[in-house]
């Protein structure tokens, strides 16, 4: 059974005050008898163990780089948004909400997203407080831009590095407190195991990388703030080791997991070249703020650009929506992208591109003003492609970049299993079915800076919580199964790497559970990646010892939690019969090929309840109240 | 224009069975050069795991240049022979048919190997933790907008915060400093009115903290700026030194 949401009654602006009146709290002297484990150390991670540990807590902090400060927020470039009304625009608390839950296309809770709403503007001042260096104007003040699906301008940012230096605040913060004592930091460190006592979360295995020793820790609760898994696509704007282990072990112990299949396909990324390519490079949504994305009228055009005349070219976004033009949301934009290449408009040596041209805004504002705005994403560019932005168009194309599906979590964040927390992108709270840029960060921030602090103080305060340490024979058992594992993939002895099996996994997910999915193609992909599994356990070769710096065994257990998550990822998608946000099923489409929802039926949160090993999951629905804003069809026309 | 090339590669390989390291062989061939140089490398690895070899261990992550995790000495350089680049964000068609090109691991006595080409940084995580923030209790600040910071010295510290931590500047240096490193956050963080309460304390034990975990001294080689991928100045040398000097004498 799928537990309460907790979403506390009575008016949408004052729940959350009064829920965190109602939260019991944990005496300031007591604090320091309990133990927490923070798995992750990006922006969610880091900002819950830095808060936690300023409260008085013994934190264990976790992380699978060799330093906290590499967590993949780190990458985030365009920015976070804040309902501040800097700009005099007309923003407000309720207009980002309201954005937000339209942008995820009414398929996320009201209350969580109106709570993140409210503390946006929090999170800025923080991280100003902490030395973030935003963009200032000449007088001093905080700058702001625009993002996709919105029209104000509530986007701070620090150039095309937010996520950086939002991270190194938190890092800072979180560095601070590990002098000081309250908290120990874990480097390369791989949680493999999530340990259950008495039908709560008391501590975890993890796998400590430069020694491929089992380690156990043992905590009151446990924070999973992991982050998602683009990752299972082979190809995303995910870092190499970003994976879904943490959160998918979890869910083998019983965590629910929630819409899956919500992956969101970000617009405007580097596109594929060759056979060896590793990942995918965003290139910033902020940049379709002065980019136009355009096309040739006439498939097969093979010109170069400079060489199609104005008259020639298809703007298709401006043509198609006029009232948002080139920055509606992301979804919407991967979408047309792929309807052009479909028709054989596509750009490039392979037709999978479109064109984000800069030459009138190079025009209108000189070279210095734009180089000023995306100098650091024009030069990487032009590192990747060797071509010059400033001169001839960019070519994009969509790329898997975040998922909106993770741990089920209730009001709290805390997941269906007792004392378990899921934060930041590890969760599927706020995002519904597409989530809008600058979003990420700050929820990321929000979880573990605002909300995580006051909901597992208030955990441990209403719960009584027995002592006990790793040698409880719970921890023997993990650690067994995992040793097990660990001889299973290093006698198998095959002849296949572990990257060419993510590879063809990727390649099933992105043909038929990608921009555009239908049931044919989902059930066909159910087949493969069975298929694909058992030859993975009967024909994978991973090289080096269990006890030793070993890559390809890291990359073993990841791939292999992938392939089961991927056949979770397509169920949730054919269970989802109709279209929203990111999930576009081509059975259900308007008349003018938008998303088709299905709000009597579908207005719910799909959480899975693990069962076994090749057994189908259970499906539990929680139902999605809209009390205070109307579903309306998304238009941004 | 997209062409393949054969490369040989001298790489330092080091592990339990081999604690004192040394150069081992490889061809590559059929390098496209549109693949970065740690795709280059993937390839290698492949190849050398159908053949049932151990692979070459390397860090890497993000793969954009920012996360700050990859790094190897290429040809007697940090992150290799283009100006600005992370080893991850060079690609291989700034290298020859035919060439031969050693790849070693970060040099720095307070770096460790861990094996082939992975050093230990812990050392920088450290140095950060002496002193490397600000003491912004996690609560309800004042309003953002309240601290006002101009365009050039918003720019300024932003320029000095841009540092990735991987550790070139160190493995650039002839004397192994991470005085680039320290002077950077040094800088981001002075810069700013935020900062300044803490500034002398902080320049103090960050200093300690960096001779304490096995750094050299700078003796102006210039080699930190010239290898840095983010292009640090050392000017943010030179102003640590400044702090430092004000804060030893008052």
């Amino acid at each position: 059974m799928l537990p309460d949401s907790k979403v506390p009654a009575g008016p949408l602006a004052d729940k959350w005050d009064r829920h965190r009146f109602e939260l019991k709290l944990v005496n300031p002297a007591n604090r320091k008898k309990y133990d927490i484990i923070v798995v992750g150390t990006g922006l969610a991670g880091a900002s819950a163990a830095a808060s936690l540990g300023e409260l008085g807590y013994n934190v264990k902090n976790f992380c699978i780089q060799d330093s906290p400060r590499r967590a993949h927020s780190i990458a985030a470039q365009g920015g976070i948004n804040a309902s501040k009304n800097y700009s005099n625009d007309g923003d407000s608390t309720w207009r980002l909400f309201y954005d937000t839950i339209k942008g995820g296309d009414f398929r996320a809770r009201e209350a969580n997203v109106y709570r993140l709403a409210q503390l946006s503007e929090n999170i800025i001042d923080q991280c100003v407080a902490q030395g973030v260096p935003f963009a200032r104007d000449y007088g001093g003040l905080l700058d702001n831009r625009s993002f996709g699906g919105a029209q104000v301008a509530r986007t701070f940012y620090a150039r095309g590095q937010t996520g950086q230096q939002l991270l190194l605040g938190a890092y800072s913060a979180l560095m601070r407190q590990v002098s000081e004592g309250k908290v120990k930091l874990y480097a390369r460190r791989e949680m493999l195991d999530l340990v259950i006592v008495d039908g709560k979360a008391r501590g975890i295995v993890v796998r400590n990388l430069i020694t491929g020793e089992l380690e156990s820790y043992s905590a009151h609760a446990v924070v999973l703030a992991t982050g998602g898994y683009g990752n299972a696509y082979f190809l995303s704007t995910n870092a190499m080791s970003s994976n879904v282990t943490a959160a998918f072990r979890a869910y083998r112990k019983g965590a629910f997991f929630a819409n899956p299949s919500f992956t969101q396909i970000h617009p405007t990324c580097i596109p594929v070249h060759g056979l060896h390519q590793s990942k995918l490079t965003l290139m910033s949504e902020s940049l379709r703020n002065d980019g136009r994305v355009w096309v040739p009228k006439e498939p097969g055009d093979k010109r170069v650009p400079e060489k199609i005349p104005e008259s020639e070219r298809d703007y298709y976004l401006e043509r198609k929506y006029p009232s948002f033009g080139n920055l509606v949301p992301r979804d919407v934009a991967s979408r047309n992208a792929k309807e052009q290449c479909d028709l054989g408009k596509g750009v490039g040596e392979t037709g999978l591109a479109v064109y984000l041209d800069f030459a009138e805004a190079i025009k209108r504002d000189g070279k210095n003003v734009i180089e000023a705005k995306y100098g650091n994403l024009f030069e990487m560019y032009e590192k990747i492609t060797g071509e010059n932005p400033y001169v001839t168009p960019m070519k994009i194309y969509p790329a898997v970049h975040y998922t909106m599906g993770g741990l089920w979590v209730d009001y709290n964040l805390m997941t269906n299993v007792e004392g378990l927390f899921a934060l930041g992108e590890a969760n599927f709270s706020d995002h519904g079915a597409n989530r809008l840029g600058a979003s990420a960060l700050m929820q990321g921030l929000a979880d573990g800076y605002f909300i995580a602090p006051y909901t597992i103080s208030g955990y441990l305060g209403s719960n009584t919580i027995k002592s006990i340490d790793t040698s409880h024979p719970a921890f023997d058992q993990s650690r067994k199964e995992i040793s097990e594992q660990v001889s299973r993939f290093l006698s198998i002895q095959g002849k296949q790497t572990v990257n060419q099996f993510h590879r063809r996994l990727g390649k099933i997910l992105w043909d038929y559970c990608g921009i555009a999915k239908d049931e044919a193609g989902l059930s066909k992909a159910l087949g493969m990646i069975r298929d694909l599994r058992k030859e993975f356990y009967k024909d994978v070769y991973v090289p080096g010892e269990g006890a030793d710096f070993n890559q390809s065994l890291e990359n073993a257990g990841r791939v292999a939690d992938f392939m089961e998550l991927a056949e979770l990822m397509v169920l949730d998608a054919l269970n989802r019969k109709e279209s929203c946000g990111c999930h576009l099923n081509t059975a259900y489409l308007t008349e003018e090929n938008e998303p088709l929802r299905d709000d009597e039926n579908f207005a719910l949160v799909a959480a899975w309840e693990y069962t076994g090993e090749d057994k189908e999951p259970v499906f539990h629905k929680e139902s999605l109240t809209f009390e205070n804003v109307e579903l309306t069809q998304r238009s941004y026309k | 224009m997209t062409k393949n090339i054969n490369l040989t590669l001298k790489v330092w390989r080091q592990n339990r069975s081999r604690p004192k390291g040394g150069f081992e062989i490889y061809n590559a061939k059929d390098i496209s050069t549109d693949m970065s140089f740690l795709e280059m490398l993937d390839v290698v690895n492949e190849n050398l795991i159908v053949e049932k070899k151990e692979p070459i261990a390397f860090d890497h992550d993000c793969r954009e240049g920012i996360c700050g995790t990859c790094g190897a000495v290429v040809d007697g350089q940090a992150h290799g022979p283009q100006k600005e680049t992370t080893l991850c964000q060079l690609h291989m068609r700034h290298f020859k048919n035919n060439e031969t090109i050693v790849i070693e691991p970060w040099r720095a006595r307070a770096f460790p190997v861990v094996k082939d080409l992975v050093v230990d940084r812990g050392a920088l995580d450290e140095i950060i933790a002496a002193g490397g923030y600000i003491s912004a209790k996690t609560g309800g600040p004042q309003d953002a907008n309240n601290i006002l910071i101009g365009k050039e010295i918003a720019d300024e510290a932003f320029n000095a915060a841009a540092c990735i931590g991987c550790g070139a500047c160190v493995a650039a240096c002839p004397n192994a400093s991470a005085m680039l490193f320290v002077g950077a956050k040094i800088s981001h963080l002075g810069l700013l009115p935020q900062g300044r309460p803490e500034a002398k304390k902080r320049v103090m034990s960050m200093v300690r903290a960096m001779d304490r975990l096995g750094f050299g001294n700078c003796s102006n080689e210039t080699e930190c700026e010239i290898q840095c991928p983010k292009a640090i100045s050392i000017k943010n040398i030179a102003r640590m030194n400044r702090d430092f000097v004000k804060a030893s004498v008052s």
